[in-house]
């Protein structure tokens, strides 16, 4: 039965297929036959060559990338701190310059406050001085009035009743008029 | 025979592409007989070759064009097994490499005018079925001994439903390997079938043979996806089968 059917598929060669040349059998021993030697050709070059190659490719295409984002997180630290490290020393400058500041302003309100001091110092001396002079010419002033009136007083009545010319008692009325 | 369709006025053989011939002479085949068939997968061996190995010898960090293209097979492959067998299934990582790149390859190779299509025999397609269907059987037995039976009774399921859902199971099990080959089989054929008929067409219809060659153009594009598609079917049922015998009663 299998010559006949290995008979019939070689009469086909070279005719035209007549329903389906598939289910022809007799080569069905050929065709496993290099589909056999196929499969093991390609299974071989595949297992043994192309997948461990594509996997260390990708392998390594992982690790290159997992180093690079690793570096790049490195960097991107190393600025976070750089920039800290700047924002600190800004920040101490400003401080260190507010200090100074202060400083120089205590100093300058500590010679202000000594010249302030002095000056107030002259000027009470030196009104002092003038009131002490005010009072002293006010002094005079009024010892002066009395005498001058006392004169004149004397002089008056000297003049129109030269016999009750009592210089003692026109003193002693003229201070009590003064004082009155 | 050949009388009767030439008399017809068209020459519409679609399934000559599908015969396997041998490819120095023209006498009968032993096993071992290099064919058409052979051919072809000799051209997908060279062209896994190209695109796995000297596409990738490189070693690029920033991959050229071919090392991205199989850098894409590979991610594509191992994230399928990842995600539904977990790291147990990375074990047969190169199996179901070969197996997708085989298929895929076939079925790409297969599009080019002239070629022969590897993936539309039977003989192949039952033969990787049966192959996957088997190793599935034989691991998930050595696996998980009697423990692999649980694969057909499924304890999420209401209990009086057990039986008879493990009846249902115990078929479609047996059924796997008869639909994981007809249908990458099936998708092949037709395309490949309906664009030769199309050709057929226009062969014979003059100045109107534009249609037929638009229809081919559609057919071809659809075929395109198709054989991606069906590469890609092939490869994830195999996995899903392949989950099986990893963690039975895992449905």
């Amino acid at each position: 039965m299998a010559s006949e059917q290995l008979m019939a598929g070689a009469g086909q060669i070279g005719e035209h297929a007549e329903g389906m040349p598939q289910l022809d059998f007799a080569n069905y021993p050929n065709q496993w036959f290099w589909l056999v030697v196929t499969l093991l050709v390609l299974y071989v070059v595949i297992s043994r060559i192309a997948l461990p190659r594509i996997a260390s490719v990708l392998a390594e295409r992982q690790g290159a990338i997992a180093r690079d984002i690793e570096q790049a997180e490195t960097l991107k630290r190393q600025a976070v701190e750089a920039e800290e490290a700047y924002k600190k020393a800004l920040a101490d400058a400003r401080a260190e310059a507010g200090r100074i500041v202060a400083e120089a302003k205590a100093d300058i309100q500590k010679e202000l406050d000594i010249a302030t001091e002095a000056a107030e110092a002259e000027i009470a001396a030196k009104s002092n001085e003038s009131e002490l002079r005010i009072a002293e010419i006010r002094k005079g002033a009024l010892d002066s009035i009395e005498a001058v009136a006392r004169d004149t007083a004397g002089e008056i009545v000297k003049a129109i009743m030269p016999v009750a010319a009592d210089q003692k008692a026109i003193d002693a009325a003229v201070t009590a008029k003064l004082k009155g | 025979m050949a009388a009767e369709h030439a008399d017809s006025g068209f020459n519409i053989f679609p399934m000559d592409q599908f015969v396997i011939r041998p490819l120095f002479g023209n006498h009968g085949m032993t096993w071992y007989t290099p064919t058409n068939q052979a051919l072809w997968m000799g051209i997908a061996i060279v062209a896994v070759v190209l695109l796995l190995v000297i596409g990738t010898r490189g070693r690029a960090l920033v991959p050229s064009r071919t090392q991205s293209i199989a850098e894409v097979f590979y991610g594509f492959t191992y994230k399928m097994i990842e995600d539904i067998n977990g790291k147990a299934g990375l074990k047969y990582f190169p199996v179901i490499m070969t197996l997708f790149t085989f298929v895929v390859f076939a079925n790409i190779l297969g599009l080019l005018p002239y070629s022969f299509t590897v993936t539309s025999q039977a003989a192949v397609t039952v033969f990787l079925a049966l192959a996957v269907f088997l190793s599935v059987t034989i691991i998930g037995l050595v696996k998980n001994g009697p423990g692999f039976l649980k694969v057909f009774w499924i304890s999420s399921a209401p209990l009086p439903l057990r039986p008879i859902l493990a009846i249902i199971e115990v078929i479609s099990y047996f059924v796997r390997p008869v639909s994981h080959s007809i249908r990458l089989m099936g998708n092949m054929m037709a395309g490949h079938a309906v664009i030769m008929v199309f050709a057929g067409f226009a062969g014979a219809l003059g100045i109107f043979a534009v249609f037929p060659v638009v229809a081919i153009m559609a057919v071809y594009g659809l075929e395109v996806i198709v054989a991606f598609i069906q590469a890609y079917v092939f490869a994830i049922l195999t996995v899903i089968y392949m989950n099986d015998a990893l963690h039975p009663g895992g449905h």
